[in-house]
């Protein structure tokens, strides 16, 4: 294995698994364990490796098949695809600790099945971020997509509605993404990332370039659920199976963002995205702000633990656009953090969801009762997840929010200010409620589950929920080492923090 | 008048696809029955790919087959051939719409099975009880 194909391997690992467990996982269950465990802590040392290897050597591009872009198909192996890679595969790693769990039982006899699509859809993530050609960019965003459709169904309850809602809504959105790199390619000839971006300048077409470029980021937006784009979101991720949740929702609105900053600063250049058209930048930094306070709005309303954190991804999808829309090197490097935290934060919350679900059975507000005396490790790790969620030190989260902040009072976004604070305060009021549910009302005896022996979830669940609690303290803690190796070697030049 | 009918005709790819798209957009966002929606997703997919094939469309251009010591000896001249690239590429879309209408009718049976009608309305009355 020589390390310039490492990235390869990262991504082939899973897909690889994918044949394996659903040919094995028939045989017997036992395999599937181990298979998908492995394949995923390969892929997660392998990124971590050519993490390392950018830093060090720099970034580089990679021919797959030795056939030359602009006609081949060309990976893009930099910074923030690496750290991209890494924190796709850790997440799903995590992830799929919990979904062993929970899967077996809730879909008893379908594991298989289950992690087919399961390992697929972490193998078209992964591919989504090396990816530097604008039509394969197409068809990983619809394999991704079409698992995650298939994975919901899976859920109980209204899961299929939700699903079908979905199909219909990521449709759209992908069919935009498709049309607006059609244009490209009238315009062009090319669809490699790179060549799209020299050939862009020199042209006179300026009706045809907005064109294709609002076509793009609508395209991204109905498929990250940017507010108010969003509806099929909570009914798709608060209904899917807990173990396909606990892997959705941390990972498919992030991979997104990323996506729209490739296009954004990959195929248009900044100067194209920020300046080229007057009232874009900012008419977006209002609709994000909007969009963060109707989502935290929204997520007062909700009466259920998972339909809650869903709204909060919402807004969070809000506060990522805004950042790097604010058009200054603070605001974007807010916003790739933020991405690195929010992944972690969402994983943190949905597998203390999953963890309670699996001993309770519920997520109801009122049958939350009593949890801290019944699960004290899930709900302490619970409560770092929500202290980062609120912004509060040393948790990762506040690290972001104080970048995004900074970055607003820079452009003079006051709207974006008040939205974030806002949120942060709704943040507050939201997680609070729930400590008070569920450390000082005593577990009633109307609650059948009070019955049930005591305890912590069994360690398959505990420990990636422990291990991500730990994660948020030290990437909060490492802040300062991850934006000066990583994150600032991102930006596009001319934009440092 | 004649200007804009003029514009029409020498572009009639461009606006077939447009008015395609419309009505797929107005099936999947206006009807109320699901399978409808989906036959809507099914136009509106339809519409792109023919956009895409219209775009490699030269005037006169033959199949892009071509001989290969000709191609050698004389080179090739552009404007013969039609441009296959948008075509290659509309392979892989019409995959990924198969495959998404197949994953969709799965999940219709699904719902039909769950509540016995595929009325938008009707099966959020039984939801809502």
């Amino acid at each position: 294995m020589t390390s310039t194909n490492l990235h390869m391997y990262v991504m082939m690992a899973p897909l690889l698994a994918a044949f394996a467990v659903n040919l094995l996982g028939r045989v017997s269950r036992a395999w599937i364990g181990p298979l998908s465990l492995g394949a995923l802590t390969f892929s997660t040392i392998g990124a971590l490796l050519t993490l390392l290897r950018v830093l060090h050597h720099g970034a580089y591009r990679y021919t797959v098949g030795n056939w030359q872009p602009p006609f081949g198909i060309e990976l893009v192996i930099d910074p923030l695809s690496a750290l991209m890679l890494l924190l796709v595969s850790g997440v799903a790693l995590l992830a799929t600790c919990s979904a062993l769990k929970s899967v077996q039982n809730e879909l008893p006899g379908r594991e298989h099945l289950f992690f087919t699509l399961y390992m697929i859809l972490v193998a078209g993530l992964l591919g989504l971020v090396l990816t530097g050609d604008a039509f394969n960019l197409y068809v990983l965003l619809e394999i991704t997509s079409i698992t995650t459709y298939g994975l919901i169904a899976m859920g109980s309850g209204r899961a299929a509605l939700s699903s079908f809602n979905y199909i219909i809504m990521g449709s759209i959105g992908a069919c935009f993404y498709l049309l607006g790199v059609g244009y490209l390619y009238i315009l062009t000839g090319t669809l490699n990332m790179a060549d799209i971006a020299s050939i862009l300048p020199g042209l006179n077409a300026p009706a045809a370039i907005a064109t294709a470029f609002a076509f793009l980021l609508v395209g991204l937006w109905v498929k990250m659920a940017l507010f108010p784009l969003h509806i099929w979101l909570p009914n798709a991720y608060s209904q899917a199976p807990t173990g396909a949740g606990v892997m959705i929702a941390p990972l498919m609105t992030k991979v997104t963002i990323y996506l729209m900053i490739r296009v954004m600063f990959s195929i248009f250049s900044p100067d194209y995205t920020f300046f080229a058209h007057a009232g874009v930048q900012a008419g977006i930094v209002w609709a994000a702000s909007l969009a963060i306070l109707c989502a935290s709005g929204l997520a007062l309303a909700q009466r259920n633990l998972r339909r809650m954190l869903t709204y909060i991804l919402i807004a969070e999808v809000g506060y990522m656009v805004g950042g790097v829309w604010l058009a200054n090197g603070t605001g974007m490097t807010g916003a790739m953090l933020h991405i690195v935290n929010d992944a972690l934060m969402t994983l943190c919350l949905f597998l203390a969801a999953a963890a309670i679900i699996y001993r309770t059975g519920s997520l109801e507000f009122d049958r939350l009762h009593g949890l801290y005396r019944r699960m004290p490790l899930t709900m302490a790790a619970f409560t770092v997840g929500a202290f980062s969620m609120i912004g509060i030190p040393p948790t990762c989260g506040f690290f972001s929010k104080w970048y995004l902040l900074l970055g607003a009072v820079q452009a003079q976004h006051w709207e974006f200010v008040a939205a974030l604070l806002a949120s942060s305060l709704i943040n507050a009021v939201l997680f609070f409620r729930l400590f008070e549910l569920a450390y000082f009302k005593p577990a009633g005896e109307d609650v059948p589950s009070a019955s049930q022996p005591c305890g912590d979830a069994p360690p398959l669940l505990l420990s990636p929920l422990v291990l991500t609690a730990v994660a948020l303290l030290v990437v909060g803690l490492g802040t300062g080492p991850l934006i000066e190796n990583v994150i600032r070697l991102a930006l596009p030049p001319g934009f440092a923090p | 008048m004649e200007q804009l009918l003029a514009e029409i005709v020498a572009k009639y790819n461009y606006w077939i696809y447009v008015v395609l798209m419309m009505i797929g957009f107005y099936a999947m966002i206006g009807k109320r029955n699901l399978v409808k929606k989906l036959l809507g997703m099914n136009i509106f997919q339809t519409a792109i790919i023919l956009f895409y094939v219209s775009i490699g469309v030269k005037r006169g251009g033959s199949i892009p087959i071509v001989d290969k010591h000709a191609a050698l000896s004389h080179g090739i001249d552009a404007t013969q051939v039609i441009n296959p690239l948008p075509h290659v590429l509309m392979l892989t879309a019409i995959v990924v719409s198969v495959s998404i209408t197949g994953v969709a009718l799965a999940i219709l049976i699904r719902i039909y099975r769950q509540y016995g009608t595929l009325e938008e309305d009707e099966i959020l009355e039984k939801i809502g009880r």
